[in-house]
């Protein structure tokens, strides 16, 4: 199991494997899941307060797949930990952070500075997710 | 013949290989034949060239002719700014291209 | 025009920084090329047929004279003193170098300019109506709600790794000057029965190798919900757009397979679910973004009427300048497509000249067409005889707009590594035989349009005559269509049979003209006489010659 290398959450993370969304219905115990890009994260809405863990995996950085699937949990409602998995790159880091990620396990270890960098770099965004973030919009009229 | 070709990382150039560097000047492409792979993953890993690819090309008149109208265009400039060329003083510079 | 905030100018600032710093870690080796790539795309940087190429993104086409004369100064500064306007009202230069990039990003910002999302996966820059504010037919200024946009759709989190590139037009008037059909959104901005603005929204359109035009998707967006709706279209798109294949990943062929009704049924879906969770900006920040765009201070007591007596200056008065709403003005198109040029290439000093024509005759503004012309949107008509003369000299006075020597070009073979065949030298040809003024008054109206690939970006399927460049067995070859249309009347050309070599489509060309010249009844256009008579009278002129070099 690929290491968790970044984590922005204060609750011990859970130790549980993660299994498929087909199989997270049936097993009833179950507080892990892992989403694949064509999965429906919809699909888990019903199974939200048993939840403590979604990785959502990255097979190719380029497929954003991962970003509707975090969003959609988020608006949900979903608190517990959302880990993206896979090819997880700096660059795409802070954009992670605004779908509602909140750990994050690089299939290649992250250079812990650059990571840093990205993560501080927006001071402001434009669109408003989940995150709580207020849009520029917000702040411009209060 | 197999040569190499891409761009200079840094300046965007388009480049060819000339056995031991990457060349501006399609006449100084070298046959790579069978090295072809392994000299691209090389000096793309050390970073003397990027995007780099090998192409067909013939020896003829005393250049090297890619096989490609492509390529004979990146090795010459844009055809219609012969001034923007690698040979802008040289009015048949662009003749071996079409 | 908008004028950047604190905030819109620390997001283009940022931007530069965290662009300086991605191509130090590319030049280091921290960031392989794959790695490296869709970062560099999403602030224009290509690595093109000949060098680096840098799309500098115009806002729907908008821009002011600093920001002209920036563009100009940039040609010179970092590039060989010339730019190229492309279909979608940006500006390319050509001859980039990587660790100069970011060092051109910063000098955009410093007029409010930037490359953003003018390449990549995400949505791209968003276009409109070069005639916006100035048409007598919109209903309002549509590039207020095209800026609203502009802001959402920058650095979306969630858009950027889409499933392809995506494209949006706004537009607000019936008269559709934006090929606002052949995006992956358009957005007509109309009015309700009960007298409300809203949004009338078409989604799938394109061009490439499937081209198909937008069907109707929502009638009505309440401007209030207009990101959230947009949210939801993007949405839908970014799950379930097909990554499979990158010739099918764009969303005409998601709305295509799924069918429209599927797809609007997903988006309503999705757009009830959004509409809970706040994510429009209140109807406060349209209200702050609209009276950027109120009519520039009109001298009221304007003469509307000119002399005519210069008779160069009435061909133009007439081709060239088009009626604008307020009485006394005009819109002028200044014409990027000299006899036998470059169509859509300026250079730095005629680019700079613009700027200042811009600043003393059209308010401080410019626009910048999809058919590679730039505008002066509001200009005295007292004061069109002087422009005429200071464009003439300069080599920007062709009298030729919507006219056969009004040719979209994209760089085709000799800029483009996509392309499979040259495409300027046969827009310099086709020029060229249709230099005469008379023959080109003959013709009138009529839209020619060159790709020089499928990708068409020369939008060849919209061309009343459309050129595609296809590789045949390593020699250039050239098919024609007919019959396309970008307009409210949309429509997609049809190609007539084998292709031609370069003089073989000139040929080709002409022999069409001819019979559209033999054929017409009336004010027809040539694009009218074709949909009347059909495509077997133009196929039998234009096969009838010697044997087709196809």
């Amino acid at each position: 199991m690929v290491e968790t290398q970044l984590r922005f959450r204060s609750d011990e993370p859970v130790g549980d494997p993660a299994i498929t969304v087909d199989n997270f219905g049936e097993q009833t115990n179950a507080a892990a899941v892992r989403i694949e890009p064509g999965d429906d994260a919809r699909e888990l809405l019903p199974y939200l307060d048993r939840l403590k863990l979604v990785e959502v995996n990255f097979p190719a950085f380029t497929d954003g797949r991962g970003y509707s699937a975090a969003r959609i949990l988020r608006e949900a409602g979903y608190q517990g930990e959302l880990r993206a998995v896979g090819d997880v790159l700096i660059d795409q880091l802070f954009a992670m952070r605004r779908c509602g990620f909140d750990s994050f396990a690089p299939q290649a270890p992250l250079d812990p500075a650059d990571a840093e960098a990205a993560l501080s770099r927006w001071a402001d965004v434009y669109q408003a997710t989940a995150d709580g973030s207020p849009a520029i919009w917000a702040k411009r009229h209060g | 013949m197999k040569i190499l070709t891409g761009n200079d990382l840094k300046s965007g150039a388009v480049v060819w290989w000339d056995g031991n560097g990457w060349s501006l000047h399609v006449e100084d492409a070298v046959d790579a034949g069978d090295q072809a792979d392994a000299i691209l993953a090389t000096e793309s890993a050390a970073r003397r060239v990027n995007a780099a690819y090998a192409i067909d090309a013939t020896r003829e008149d005393g250049t090297v002719r890619p096989a490609h109208i492509k390529d004979r265009i990146r090795a010459l400039g844009p055809t219609v700014r012969m001034d923007l060329t690698l040979k802008p003083a040289d009015p048949e510079a662009g003749s071996w291209v079409i | 025009m908008y004028k950047y905030d604190s905030y819109d100018q620390e997001m283009v600032d940022t931007r530069v920084a965290e662009f300086r710093d991605q191509t130090r870690r590319r030049i280091e080796g921290h960031l392989t090329e794959d790695q490296f790539k869709p970062l560099r795309l999403m602030n224009g940087l290509y690595l093109q047929l000949h060098a680096y190429m840098l799309r500098v993104a115009i806002p729907y086409g908008t821009l002011n004279s600093a920001q002209m004369r920036v563009l100009g100064d940039i040609a010179d500064k970092y590039d060989r003193g010339y730019g190229h306007f492309t279909t979608r009202q940006n500006i390319q230069y050509n001859w980039i170098k990587l660790d100069e990039a970011p060092d051109i990003l910063a000098d955009l910002t410093t007029v409010e300019m930037h490359a953003i999302q003018t390449s990549g996966n995400c949505i791209r820059n968003i276009s409109s109506d070069q005639y916006a504010g100035a048409a007598a037919d919109e209903l309002v200024d549509p590039r207020p709600y095209a800026e609203l946009l502009r802001q959402w759709s920058s650095f979306h989190p969630e858009f950027v790794t889409l499933p392809r590139k995506f494209k949006i037009a706004v537009i607000a008037s019936d008269t559709d000057r934006a090929a606002m059909r052949l995006h992956d959104i358009g957005i007509q901005i109309v009015k309700n029965a009960a007298g409300e603005l809203g949004a009338r929204f078409y989604a799938g359109g394109g061009m490439g190798r499937t081209p198909m035009i937008a069907p109707m998707i929502r009638d009505f967006v309440p401007l209030d919900q207009l990101i959230t709706y947009s949210e939801a279209c993007l949405r839908v798109y970014n799950r379930y757009g097909r990554r499979d294949n990158k010739y099918k990943a764009r969303i005409k062929i998601l709305v295509h397979e799924l069918g429209r009704d599927e797809y609007v049924r997903q988006v309503e879906e999705e757009f009830a679910h959004l509409l809970t969770q706040g994510i429009e900006p209140p109807i406060a920040e349209l209200e702050r973004i609209v009276p950027y765009f109120a009519d520039p201070a009109y001298d009221r007591s304007a003469p509307d009427s000119v002399d005519r007596s210069d008779p160069d200056f009435a061909l133009w008065l007439d081709r060239n300048c088009h009626a604008h709403k307020q009485p006394g003005y005009s819109i002028v198109t200044i014409s990027l497509k000299p006899v036998g040029g470059i169509p859509g290439d300026a250079s730095a000093d005629q680019i700079r000249l613009m700027a200042d024509l811009g600043r003393d005759y059209s308010f401080d503004e410019l626009r910048v067409t999809h058919a590679q012309n730039i505008v002066l949107p509001h200009v005295r008509k007292a004061d069109l005889y002087a422009l005429w003369q200071k464009l003439e000299a300069a080599g920007l006075g062709t009298a030729n707009l919507d006219q056969i020597g009004d040719i979209i070009a994209c760089p085709g073979l000799d800029y483009c590594s996509l392309a499979n065949a040259r495409s300027i030298p046969l827009a310099q040809k086709i020029s060229e035989r249709f230099a005469a003024p008379e023959k080109q008054a003959a013709i009138g109206e009529l839209k020619l349009k060159i790709s020089g690939c499928i990708n068409a970006c020369g939008h060849h399927h919209a061309g009343h005559i459309g050129i595609l460049g296809v590789d045949k067995k390593g020699v250039e070859n050239y098919q024609l269509s007919l019959g396309g249309s970008e307009g409210a009347d949309t429509s997609l050309g049809k190609i007539t049979g084998p292709g031609f070599d370069e003089d073989g489509i000139v040929d080709a060309v002409e022999a069409a003209t001819e019979v559209y010249l033999a054929n017409k009844q009336g004010g027809e256009r040539f694009l009218d006489t074709y949909r009347r008579i059909g495509m077997e009278p133009f196929k039998d002129a234009i096969y009838a010659k010697e044997p087709v070099n196809g």
